[in-house]
């Protein structure tokens, strides 16, 4: 993999991690609006993944694929702004933390709570391409827990019936909000799940940016050479709670340490220094720009204007 | 408000209309597709709405889809928002309820969200009177008439059902567009050829008269244009209002009517239980009281799920003759 793509997906998790560090604290000392979701662990995902599209593709992240809004160019600022209830948010201050964040100028489709609405929509997204003939790919992604609702399964079905150009990432991330795999669903092979359909699908280490970008990679070249769709399940591990207030105390302590040994940006930091790729005061500078640009997007955040309460009717039409 | 049913000398049936409304902006925009379960091919769905449009247009645009409506309604939603139009035959309207998070949750929300338009339109074959039990007559319009976003039409005529179909083709927001399955054969009219549109949003003054209003849409249309002849034979001079959108409800049509008549009865095939009737009587208390000369009265389906046996069905529905009455009351107040 060139050097460049790969201190470039390091960047992009440390902006990623930094965003979300800086937004728990905020939370946790009350300058935060409701709840918001930290994704802890997520980076190697959101950021593998969302740097495996082509500029023309579209993406439906979740609620804790915040590294795959800031890849596709969505600023911190927008997404502190959507955070805070702010006029200039992509949502503008209609809908809560990174729901409704959709930008399709960036190929960004909006998210909506309710799991997997966001795997039939990417469909159809993937389905337009296909009716006018353009190479372009949609992707989505979904948890485990979403995994065991119906729209998984009626997307998978129609995916591979229309050899649509989709790609699925699911994000095995061990939990669906308190409750363990094990008691989710008797299989364990989520993989399995979307190949039962006729999908294309594999498993790989989701706490490896590298891994997941290769294997995104070829699924979205699958799709675009109209080979037709893929899941990739990545495994990986919430490491906090569901939301902000959740301090999940279900899950066992001695799960979380191990999987915080396997913490994504770490690990790719200590293979980019075995490869001699970059060298640690590269990474000091790296993770200072990254400090230094989320405290600018917070600030501008939070000198931004709420929405003016006479707009609220705005925008129910088009 | 306007009345203009076309007047040529071509009629069509209902379906016809429908059928016709699809070919015509098939041929005009590429843009739009027609999907939903046995649509395609030589079948063309349960009802035969979309027959002949499959060899006509190919399967690329009229598509098949599995049993998966929450998927197929949500795959609707992408196409919208990359700028398809799709058509989505939900076979019978009772069967939306299975879409129901991909309609209220995402389709109605979205705009308002970030901005995303999902120009689709879900054709759902609604209404009873034809023996098909409790899964095969409802009439669900209400629950996405409560759904701030969504657009809900639901024509009585042939020339309004081509006119109101191509016109939610046209619109930029989702819109249910409920056929009233029993008019499919059993009513033709002039329709007027080509791209003819009626406006969303726009109520239409059926039958005019004095005395009192009857104020309905769908199949209920007939029976209160039935009702009205009968109540004619003793002097009542009734006038109807066929609403023809729910959402937008055009209540000034409603305002101006009751204020001609001073009664107003309020009828559909839904059961009564907060319908649509409900809205169109409240805004009428708030904003008609003045003129009222007797209480706003609703006849709706009971409320009970809707029953197959023909002497079961008949005491759920409202008929000519169950209207009659209700106006014959409401005269003599």
């Amino acid at each position: 993999m060139d050097a460049d793509l790969r201190i470039s997906l390091h960047a992009w998790m440390v902006l990623t991690r930094t965003f979300d560090d800086a937004m728990v604290s905020m939370w946790k000392q009350g300058r935060g609006l409701g709840g918001t979701f930290s994704q802890r662990g997520h980076e190697a995902i959101s950021v593998g993944a969302g740097m495996a599209l082509g500029p023309d593709d579209v993406v439906a992240p979740m609620h804790r694929d915040l590294g795959t809004y800031l890849v596709r160019g969505m600023s911190p600022e927008r997404i502190f702004s959507n955070l805070l209830g702010k006029a200039t948010g992509p949502s503008r201050g209609r809908d809560a933390n990174l729901h409704g964040m959709g930008d399709l100028g960036l190929g960004i489709i909006g998210y909506i709570s309710h799991i997997p609405q966001a795997l039939p929509t990417t469909l159809g997204a993937a389905m337009a391409f296909r009716y006018r003939g353009e190479r372009r790919v949609a992707m989505t992604f979904v948890g485990d827990g979403g995994t065991c609702s119906g729209g998984f399964h009626e997307t998978l079905n129609m995916a591979a019936l229309y050899r649509a150009p989709f790609v699925l990432v699911i994000e095995n991330n061990q939990y669906a909000y308190s409750t363990p795999l094990h008691q989710q669903m008797a299989v364990s092979d989520l993989a399995a799940r979307a190949a039962s359909y006729g999908v294309a699908a594999e498993r790989v280490d989701g706490n490896d940016v590298e891994a997941v970008y290769r294997a995104v990679s070829a699924a979205v070249e699958r799709a675009r050479n109209g080979e037709g769709p893929s899941a990739i399940e990545a495994v990986t591990m919430r490491m906090l709670g569901h939301a902000i207030h959740d301090g999940a105390e279900y899950v066992p302590a001695e799960l979380l340490e191990e999987w915080a040994a396997k913490d994504p940006i770490e690990r790719h930091r200590n293979v980019l220094l075995e490869d001699g790729v970059v060298d640690t005061v590269d990474l000091e500078k790296m993770r200072e720009v990254a400090q230094q640009r989320i405290a600018e997007a917070i600030a501008e955040a939070e000198k931004a204007p709420y929405p003016d309460p006479a707009t609220v009717t705005e925008g129910v039409y088009a | 408000m306007s009345g203009d049913q076309g007047t040529g000398g071509r009629e069509l049936t209902y379906l016809e209309a429908i059928a016709e409304a699809l070919s015509v902006e098939m041929e005009r925009d590429e843009r739009v597709l027609v999907l939903g379960e046995d649509v395609g091919g030589t079948f063309g769905g349960a009802f035969k709405v979309t027959k002949g449009l499959a060899e006509r247009f190919g399967d690329r645009r009229v598509m098949n889809t599995p049993i998966a409506e929450l998927g197929f309604v949500g795959m609707a939603n992408g196409m919208a928002l990359m700028g398809l139009r799709p058509v989505v035959e939900v076979q019978f309207a009772d069967f939306i309820s299975t879409a129901f998070d991909s309609i209220v949750q995402f389709a109605a929300t979205n705009h308002y969200r970030w901005g995303g338009a999902i120009p689709w339109v879900i054709r759902a074959p609604s209404d009873g009177g034809i023996r098909s039990g409790p899964f095969h007559s409802q009439n669900p319009e209400a629950w996405f008439v409560h759904t701030p976003g969504l657009k809900v039409v639901a024509p009585a005529t042939p020339a309004d059902a081509k006119g109101l179909l191509i016109s939610a083709i046209r619109d930029d927001n989702p819109v249910i567009f409920f056929e009233a399955k029993p008019l499919y054969r059993s009513v033709r009219g002039p329709v007027p050829e080509g791209e003819y549109l009626v406006p969303i949003g726009d109520a239409r003054i059926a039958r005019r008269g004095s005395d009192v209003t009857i104020v309905t849409y769908g199949s209920q249309l007939h029976e209160a244009l039935a009702a009205a002849e009968r109540l004619a034979v003793d002097g009542i001079d009734t006038e109807v209002v066929d609403l023809r959108t729910l959402k937008p409800l055009d209540v000034d049509t409603v305002l101006d009517s009751v204020a001609r008549t001073g009664r107003v009865l309020v009828v559909h095939s839904a059961n009564r239980n907060a319908g649509v009737g409900a809205e169109v009587a409240a805004r009428i208390a708030e904003e008609a009281f003045m003129w009222l000369d007797a209480p706003v009265t609703r006849l709706g389906g009971l409320d009970i799920p809707i029953p197959f046996s023909p002497p079961l069905e008949d005491a759920y529905r409202p008929d000519a003759t169950k209207i009659e009455a209700a106006v014959r009351k409401l005269v003599a107040f």
